[in-house]
């Protein structure tokens, strides 16, 4: 049984993570934009993964806090080293995943 | 079509042993705030975006209000915006409907692992879109899992928690295409983490890397200049 006030919570929140995902594919492909906004959204990519990643690795357990010393972050080192010397993105999840293990196993 | 759903597994793979861990671990944590399989299997395909779905279940057990929790999701997940701007450049002469459909599986995972086969020149949107949909069945298949019996499943086994950041990791390696985005990564990082500590919820992530981005532009501007006009950055 799914509850009415779930049903209009579900269809809200779909609402408003779709239209941002749709919008710019639905009116921006298929035209030229000008250089500064190409190389604008070139560099997106490097600027959102690094934006994601740093603040997930530094994160304390806490809301607001920082952490150095953890294991998430002190794996992410040897994994980011693998990623450059082999650029394999299978290879470099599975160390990372083992790295991982083991750390939370030692520390 | 055989073809294209091959390439879309060999590539999603990733995405997809992360997305289970998460998704099993969701879908744990739904069950024990008292959402029925059903309600966990609707917002899966209704939304899938895994942190606005794990903060609207943390919101519903702290009996936050709907609009509240509506806007929490819209915030969190208006970078994809971005993401869905820099794919659009990829998919020219696709029919509304084709895009429409597409945008439907944009995620942080899909977003970057297809945007780094559509620079490596080795992807269509045919391709893109089966790592969307097979990335959405992987979540809307684990979140149910893990509803029905996660429980049985210890949290953290093989460091599968890890499988997401490690493949960010690998995925970031791929953009450093230059000093240029070496410098832009570095601003948005450290950008991210300070609005982190200083703004609450998610803007912080759609921020600093807006913010950095419009740097770079400004450090091709000032090469570009030094270098007298030789476009060299044209990317």
């Amino acid at each position: 049984m799914i509850d009415k006030h779930y049903i209009v919570l579900i269809i809200g929140m779909g609402l408003v993570t779709y239209i941002p995902r749709w919008l710019p594919v639905a009116a921006l492909s298929g035209r030229e934009l000008p250089l500064w906004l190409r190389q604008w959204l070139d560099l997106i990519p490097a600027a959102i993964l690094s934006a994601l990643i740093l603040p997930a690795l530094l994160a304390g357990p806490t809301p607001g806090s920082l952490h150095f010393l953890q294991p998430k972050l002190l794996v992410a080192l040897p994994t980011f080293g693998f990623a450059l010397k082999t650029r394999s993105l299978g290879g470099t999840v599975i160390i990372g995943m083992l790295l991982y293990w083991l750390a939370e196993k030692l520390i | 079509m055989k073809h294209v759903l091959k390439q879309g597994f060999m590539a999603a793979w990733p995405i997809c042993t992360g997305y289970i861990a998460i998704g099993l671990a969701f879908g744990v944590l739904a069950q024990q705030a008292r959402i029925s399989v059903a309600e966990i299997a609707l917002m899966s395909v209704c939304v899938f975006a895994g942190s606005s779905q794990f903060i609207a279940v943390s919101m519903l057990s702290s009996g936050a209000g709907i609009l509240a929790i509506i806007t929490t999701t819209f915030m969190v997940n208006l970078r994809h915006l971005l993401m869905s701007s820099s794919l659009a450049i990829h998919l020219k002469g696709r029919r509304i409907m084709w895009l429409s459909a597409f945008a439907y599986g944009i995620t942080d995972e899909t977003f970057a692992v297809n945007l780094t086969k559509f620079q490596q020149n080795t992807w269509n949107p045919s391709n893109a879109l089966a790592v969307n949909f097979i990335s959405n069945l992987c979540w809307i298949g684990s979140t149910i899992l893990g509803g029905y019996a996660g429980q049985f499943i210890p949290p953290g086994a093989f460091g599968i928690d890890y499988a997401l950041i490690a493949m960010f990791l690998c995925l970031l390696v791929f953009q450093l295409r230059g000093n240029i985005f070496v410098a832009v990564a570095i601003i948005a990082g450290v950008l991210s983490v300070c609005f982190s500590l200083l703004i609450p919820g998610n803007s912080y992530v759609i921020l600093a890397s807006v913010t950095a981005a419009f740097v770079g532009v400004f450090l091709i501007r000032i090469k570009n200049q030094s270098t007298d006009g030789l476009s060299a950055e044209e990317t």
